[in-house]
């Protein structure tokens, strides 16, 4: 019979995650006791978890150099470890969760909306995505995207009475569990292959070899298609749009950055450590996804008249610059170059877009207005954001130096290093791509410094403190990254993610 | 073991659940067809679970995993459901068809 033996538990390796839980459970339990009026504290205190969460993972990261298994014991080593890799992507997250929160302070005090329940689903969804930075198993991957999507569906409803809202959450909500059935169909085959679910093993047993081959092909097609809607792939982007817009614009700006950065890193960790031996199904797969991705988002965001819905379409283009590293992820010498590309586009992209989706909702709590032309003139009564703006923008687009510039690049040397059809041909796919790009986000621009205000109100926009400090962070990001890069160019070594090497 | 058996009756589970997502225009239903495809994927590990428990040295990944799922997928259906309530309330009707405020 079985003797249950009890792991033995890192705590240091864990604190984030138990600092979140219980961070959650007093806001939840604070929320309470508050009268209406002060119910802004709940924002405030969900801000210093997230920052709170974030000590223990400075700290791991300055006295531990090597791979931590954060479970120990029979059965459970190495399910669930805390390397480099995990502690980079847990700071980003945890990071653009506190943007988030400075961001959504105002908007969902002024709407009347249930702020303690929105803050505890915020912090619950941070924390699926910390847990999916440290999964390295089947089982823990599952709940970790299960985790960060059901608040995530919540709160795109999150304005009741308002259809649209209602129309996004339900949208999203349908299209991801969906996905996330055919996802698990994937993984039971991929189970059944290996005779585990830890994802090294899974990489032993799929090599596309044998009599369970087909078993293995449609094993890794279902899985990465599940993860494929969660990261707003063409063509299983149908929702983002929709969803982008009729959710509440911080919400909006979450779901664009921290949800979308977590399923890519769950992609990253099946394809380099589930899958290493099944090149010849995820490549072509990948390939024509990043391609799709690209243009289509680009094609359809240069006709939109809604601010939102663009950044939303030019949201799932830049999805395709960061697939398409990924797809020659074990073609040629690109290991290395690859999964530090998407570290880095990941890590960059969350500040720039972060920063656009501050300025729309600084500027649309004045003009009252989603459309591209409501940005007309801002430079006359809003020089800082407009230039604040343009920084972003720029960014989006890869204008040299700011920090997009710089994920563009690396993204783009990873394909050229994997070489080959494969390689050149996706490089070229992109570098259209890129240049279509820059033509919607210059439209706004133009809008911004060149046209005359549309209804003549120039007194000048009141932009609340929260916002102006997560204005100021992303600026900053996104200018130092783009001339200091190598703060974070050394993230992502091959060697930092446990279990990658055979 | 007669593991084909299981994994064809996992399959046609799976293409019934995901016709019904596809097919069915009622909210409702399209969650029971999901719940298909959930436990489609149950039986999948269940069987794989104990044609492993002969050949490896132990381990029940399988059976824990079925576990995992049958917690989540009773959340996911908690939100789903209330989310279906909410469009009734706002448009008396549960009809996906008419979920089409937004487009292009």
């Amino acid at each position: 019979m079985f003797a249950f033996s009890s792991p033995v538990i890192d705590y240091h390796a864990l604190a984030p995650e138990l600092v979140l839980a219980g961070g959650i459970c007093v806001v939840l339990l604070v929320d309470l006791f508050l009268p209406d009026h002060r119910r802004w504290i709940t924002g405030t205190l969900s801000g210093l978890f997230l920052l709170g969460a974030l000590l223990p993972v400075v700290t791991l990261a300055v006295l531990g150099d090597d791979v931590r298994s954060s479970l120990s014991g029979d059965g459970v080593t190495g399910r669930y470890v805390v390397d480099n890799f995990a502690l980079v992507l847990k700071a980003l997250f945890l990071l653009a969760g506190y943007v988030v929160v400075l961001l959504s302070a105002h908007e969902i005090e002024e709407g009347g909306y249930y702020q303690g329940e929105y803050y505890v689903l915020l912090l619950s969804s941070v924390l699926g995505m910390v847990m999916m930075a440290s999964s390295r198993d089947l089982v823990s991957m599952f709940v970790a995207l299960e985790f960060l999507s059901i608040p995530a569906y919540m709160m795109a409803a999150w304005k009741k009475r308002d259809r649209k809202s209602n129309e996004a959450g339900v949208k999203y909500y349908l299209l991801g569990v969906f996905a996330s059935a055919v996802m698990l169909y994937g993984m039971s085959l991929l189970y059944g292959v290996a005779g585990s679910t830890l994802l090294t093993d899974v990489g032993k047993a799929v090599t596309l070899e044998g009599d369970r081959a087909g078993v293995q092909v449609l094993g890794v097609v279902f899985v990465i298609i599940g993860f494929a809607f969660k990261v707003s792939a063409v063509p299983f982007h149908t929702w983002a749009p929709d969803t982008y817009e009729g959710a509440p614009t911080p919400v909006t700006a979450f779901l664009s950055v921290a949800s979308k950065a977590a399923g890519f890193v769950g992609l990253v960790l099946l394809v380099f450590l589930a899958f290493p031996q099944a090149r010849d199904v995820y490549r072509p797969f990948l390939w024509v996804m990043a391609a799709l991705t690209m243009t289509i988002g680009n094609l359809v965001a240069l006709k939109q008249k809604n601010i939102v819905r663009m950044l939303a379409y030019s949201s799932v283009s830049q999805g395709g610059f960061i697939l398409m590293p990924l797809a020659m992820a074990f073609t040629g010498d690109a290991q290395e170059a690859s999964l530090r590309a998407v570290v880095v586009y990941l890590i960059i992209y969350a500040a720039t877009n972060l920063g656009a989706f501050a300025v729309i909702i600084a500027v649309s709590r004045k003009t009252r207005s989603g459309e591209i032309s409501s940005f007309g003139g801002l430079f006359q009564y809003a020089p800082g954001l407009t230039v604040l703006m343009t920084i972003f923008l720029a960014s989006l687009a890869g204008i040299p130096p700011l920090g997009g510039w710089y994920a563009k690049f690396g993204a783009f040397k990873a394909v050229l290093d994997a070489a080959g059809g494969w390689g050149y041909s996706i490089a070229i796919v992109g570098a259209v791509n890129a240049v279509i790009a820059t033509a919607y986000y210059i439209t706004v621009m133009r809008e911004m410094w060149m046209k005359p205000v549309p209804d003549g109100d120039v007194s000048p926009i009141k932009v609340h403190g929260s916002i102006q400090a997560a204005l100021v962070i992303c600026g900053v990001s996104t200018l130092v990254l783009g001339v200091l890069p190598g703060l974070i160019a050394k993230v992502g070594a091959i060697t930092d993610l446990a279990g990658s090497l055979p | 073991m007669l593991i084909n058996e299981f994994l064809l009756l996992g399959a046609v589970l799976f293409c019934i659940g995901v016709y019904g997502v596809i097919a069915r225009k009622n909210a409702v239903l399209v969650l029971m067809s999901i719940e298909l495809i959930l436990n489609s994927v149950n039986i999948n590990l269940l069987a794989f679970d104990r044609l492993h428990a002969v050949d490896t040295a132990g381990g029940n990944d399988g059976s824990v995993f079925a576990l995992y799922i049958i917690a989540v997928a009773a959340a996911e259906v908690g939100v789903g459901l209330a989310m279906v309530l909410l469009i009734f309330r706002n448009r008396k009707t549960i009809s996906l068809d008419d979920l089409s405020e937004m487009k292009g």
